[in-house]
């Protein structure tokens, strides 16, 4: 946002975090415990960046914000005076008040602070002889990743039937399941964390699960999703539900307040999406559309089409649209579902069970073209033209084995159809560029 | 099969001590027939020098080139001292010392290593093909489901820079100097490859086949460690093969057998200005001398720069020709992809990039101007400048400093395309193309990108791709290759290589796909 408000503005920016000096990816924190990258790949703008564009960086934890006479106060005891402020304090792990969630070796993997941490009770399979991780959600497996990249073995307790399935239909939430045990992940599904037992130093050493397991490790991973980190908010007057309470663009209770990211929540969720979007793309969409407002341009946070993405240890996913869990689907949602006979690759499609209206797609192990998914949502395409196009929307890497035919031939078969798919067309993916 | 690494390890480290020690020692006794043989064929008119090896060399036996050497060096230099201050210039000696030594070198050798020419190959190239192959065969198991394998690469000090690093630095190094400025302690590594030499091309091995027949065994060595890596992507699987054979048949094979069929040495997929002495004096005289095929030759290299890699790159881009068919991206693909990840994204690093590239160009292109001139109105000098030191200028710094001694050298510390990046004249002249006038690009997937970084640090041409990918935007950029790794490295399926037509290339975007479509227009506007 910073450097978006600088693109239309000369006003004064300042930036403060007491989590680092320059800003870096926190996607990435995951690739440097497993040694892809150092730490500094991470930053995306070189140091020198901030000074060449005024934007001045402040090193401080901030313990108070006081709306009244918009001022922020320091940790180290310094005042801060704003004359807008950007509330963009990301979350905190959760921590459901488990019996021993704060001992020493318990975790969760947010931070620079969590990855250095790690790395000093994780540094080997020698030192953490096994690692619990609590919770299957992205990071839980991001963070299985990581350990088991050291060798570390890894219990992965998760709560739900079938790993993510409140988000993945049945067939792809599997398909992860099975992934997770050929990477030797110990995967303990609806499995929930009872205990964390400690050591006499106040080390976890074990945890307990509902099950009846006592399981013994050297580290816990929490990664049972985020919460809002405003505490320090508290006393400021600002209206906070789980996280700070925004509209639509993206200002709080207070005057000049604002704030984006994980820790905004809108007043009404947009569409499908959860009031509290705790999704890397969505913090940028929202500084984005604030870097306008602040430069005198009113304008509200409007999210297209739902997309996302994630990896799966060495499976990729991508959403295009809204495919929804068995758990959340609707009466008129349909899913056409296809899986590689051997290989780790699957595609869901849901539609309209009337009226064949394409709702959405998941892929696994298929790179999806992001820019036809979002015109077939808009033009409200029918899954037949999804279909009889869907050579149009790969976006695997050249020479690929492509599965365009494979898929069709099911789905023709699945629904009595009968559609040839069309070759690709440049001008076709062209067609509304200008 | 951790064991089986080591093993393979072991042994690989064993063939290349063997190889290491050859250099300097081995037994050396150059017999009076040989000598005056060789004086007679090189046309030495020099008495002083032929009586100086005559009486000092010529029937006595030599422990090692550290003793041969020196004698041969110093004769020759002396002798030419001596012919310069009387004027003699008829006799002066245009071969290097160096050089000199060397041809002695390889006509004296006696002894084990040269009787053993079969079993000294095994003990070197065959116990490093072995040993490495066991080194890296195993992963195909060790590395698990396939995908993305770059666990541990900043952890271990072979590839981040660490001790091992710099000995493989130090190593490479000396190899480049000893081959390019003091051939004669490769004398006895020629030996090890002589009968493959006449098997090929009818004559004994020099240290410029010793280095060929090196880089194929290397790169194929390397190759197959390429396909273990990345055998879920298969771009890269075609492309390492495409390089493995237009190194082995045509910038190896080819060229050999031309030889032993009288024709001019030639590696017809190496194009001019990377192939900067083709229009030398040397190299016209021999073509135009040569019939027919030194005239397709010359007709074909001349094409090959002016119409065949433009247009392709045109259609293709430039990876074309730098990553499916160049011999020193072959090189930098295979041995160098472990070191990728040390080029420097920085953007001082690009500025530099800029200035030394493009002058190099411009260097080769001015040396070419005046090789052309010289060569037409038969002058020695352009405007009161020597063409031929010029020449000389530009082969020692740009052939074989930069191009061989910091671009293969420096692969562990600076990564694996420093040639390719700062110095290649060729990839400057493609990278216009590719820039202005061409269909290829890196498309960015609309606003799936979460600006982890993979992509910009395994970028080997230092290309910061997340600074485009973040604000997809496409990476149209001279300098990108097209290895296709930062598309297999990142995690979101955000980037493809991809030749389309030229409209919608670069589109510079300010606002993410995803977000409002008004504030889209707004923004793009502007």
């Amino acid at each position: 946002m910073a450097r978006h408000v600088r693109k239309l503005s000369n006003h004064k920016i300042t930036l403060i975090s007491a989590e680092t000096d320059y800003f870096f990816s926190r996607t990435a924190l995951m690739y440097v415990y497993m040694g892809h990258m150092k730490f500094e790949h991470t930053q995306p703008y070189e140091n020198w960046f901030w000074k060449k564009n005024r934007i001045d960086l402040v090193n401080g934890f901030v313990s108070k914000v006081k709306t009244s006479d918009k001022k922020i106060l320091l940790a180290n005891g310094s005042e801060i005076a704003y004359d807008k402020l950007v509330i963009a304090t990301g979350s905190k792990p959760n921590k459901f008040g488990w019996p021993g969630q704060d001992l020493e070796g318990v975790q969760g993997l947010y931070s620079k602070q969590d990855l250095d941490n790690l790395e000093k009770i994780a540094p080997d399979k020698e030192t953490c002889k096994r690692a619990v991780i609590i919770g299957g959600g992205l990071i839980g497996i991001e963070m299985a990743e990581m350990l088991r990249s050291r060798q570390i073995p890894v219990t992965f307790l998760v709560r739900e039937k079938s790993f993510w399935n409140g988000v993945l239909p049945e067939g792809e939430s599997a398909l992860v399941n099975e992934h997770i045990l050929e990477h030797h992940i110990d995967l303990r599904l609806h499995t929930n964390l009872v205990e964390i037992l400690s050591d006499e130093n106040g080390r976890a050493c074990a945890v307990t699960t509902d099950k009846g397991d006592t399981i013994e490790c050297n580290v816990v991973g929490l990664t049972a999703g985020v919460t809002p980190n405003i505490d320090f908010l508290k006393s400021s007057g600002i209206e906070l539900g789980r996280g700070v309470k925004v509209n639509r663009l993206l200002e709080t209770s207070a005057k000049d307040v604002y704030a984006i990211g994980d820790c905004a929540e809108q007043h009404e969720a947009i569409g499908n999406r959860r009031p509290i979007e705790a999704v890397w793309y969505t913090g940028r969409m929202m500084g984005e559309a604030l870097a306008q407002t602040l430069c005198d341009n009113p304008t509200e946070y409007n999210p297209g089409h739902w997309f996302n993405s994630a990896k799966f240890l060495d499976m990729e996913y991508q959403t295009y649209g809204w495919v929804l869990s068995e758990q959340n689907k609707k009466d008129y949602e349909q899913h056409f579902h296809w899986r590689h006979e051997k290989e780790k690759i699957c595609i869901t499609i849901a539609y309209n069970k009337e009226s064949k209206l394409f709702l959405g797609i998941n892929t696994f192990g298929i790179r999806m073209r992001h820019e036809i998914f979002d015109r077939w949502l808009t033009e409200q395409r029918n899954v037949d033209h999804v279909m009889e196009h869907l050579k149009d929307a790969n976006f695997d890497p050249e020479f690929y084995t492509q599965y365009e035919n494979e898929i069709v031939t099911a789905y023709n078969k699945a629904l009595g159809a009968n559609i040839a798919p069309k070759k690709k067309s440049w001008k076709r993916i062209f067609s509304k560029v200008n | 099969m951790k064991t089986i690494k080591n093993i393979g390890l072991a042994i690989f480290l064993i063939g290349l001590a063997i190889f290491t020690v050859l250099p300097v020692v081995g037994t050396y006794k150059l017999n009076a027939e040989t000598f005056s043989e060789f004086a007679a064929s090189k046309g030495i008119k020099s008495q002083l020098f032929v009586s100086e090896i005559e009486s000092k060399v010529v029937g006595n036996s030599f422990d090692g080139m550290l003793d041969f050497a020196p004698m041969v060096v110093d004769a020759l230099e002396s002798a030419n001292t001596t012919h310069r201050k009387n004027k003699e210039y008829k006799k002066i000696i245009y071969t290097g010392p160096h050089d000199m030594a060397a041809e002695l070198g390889k006509k004296s050798g006696i002894g084990f290593l040269v009787e053993n020419k079969g079993l000294m190959w095994f003990l070197t190239f065959g116990l490093g093909i072995i040993g490495a192959l066991l080194f890296i065969l195993p992963n195909v198991i060790l590395l698990g489901q396939k995908g993305i394998k770059n666990d541990g690469i900043y952890h271990q000090s072979s590839t981040n820079q660490g001790w091992i690093a710099w000995m493989v630095f130090i190593f490479l190094v000396s190899f480049y100097l000893v081959l390019y400025f003091r051939s004669e302690y490769a004398v006895n590594w020629t030996y090890l490859v002589d009968r493959i030499s006449e098997g090929l091309s009818g004559n004994p091995a020099g240290h410029w086949f010793v280095y060929g027949f090196m880089y194929c065994t290397v790169m194929t060595v390397m190759a197959v460690r390429m396909y273990i890596k990345y055998r879920h992507n298969i771009y890269q699987v075609f492309r390492t093969t495409s390089v493995l054979f237009f190194q082995i048949v045509f910038a190896f094979l080819i060229p050999e057998i031309m030889v032993r069929l009288q024709m001019p040495y030639y590696d017809f997929k190496n194009a001019f200005p990377l192939d900067y002495d083709f229009f030398f004096q040397w190299n016209l005289k021999s073509l135009l001398a040569s019939g027919g095929i030194g005239m397709f030759i010359l007709f074909w290299g001349v094409l090959l720069t002016l119409v065949i890699v433009p247009v392709m790159v045109y259609f293709f881009g430039k990876r074309w020709y730098c990553s499916w068919v160049c011999g020193c991206g072959g090189l930098a693909e295979t041995l160098g992809d472990p070191y990728r990840q040390h080029s420097s994204k920085s953007l001082f690093s690009w500025q530099v990039e800029r200035w030394l590239v493009h002058g190099v160009l411009v260097f080769a292109v001015v040396m070419t101007g005046m090789t052309l001139f010289s060569f037409f109105t038969e002058t020695g000098t352009v405007l009161g400048v020597k063409t031929s030191s010029v020449q000389n200028t530009y082969s020692l710094l740009i052939g074989a400093v930069f191009a061989g001694v910091i671009g293969t050298g420096f692969y562990p510390i600076f990564g694996n395309r420093v040639w390719c990046r700062f110095g290649c004249p060729l990839a400057a002249y493609l990278g216009f193309v590719q820039r202005f006038k061409s269909r290829f690009r890196i498309t960015t997937n609309g606003g799936q990108c979460i600006s982890c970084g993979n992509c910009s640090t395994y970028c080997e041409m230092g290309i910061d791709v997340r600074a485009y990918a973040q604000k997809g935007e496409n990476i149209v950029r001279s300098s990108c290759v097209g290895c296709g790794v930062c598309s297999a490295v990142c995690p979101r399926g955000v980037l493809k290589l991809e030749n389309g037509p030229e409209k919608g290339r670069i589109n510079p975007t300010q606002v993410l796909l995803g977000n409002d479509v008004d504030l889209m227009e707004l923004m793009n506007d502007n």
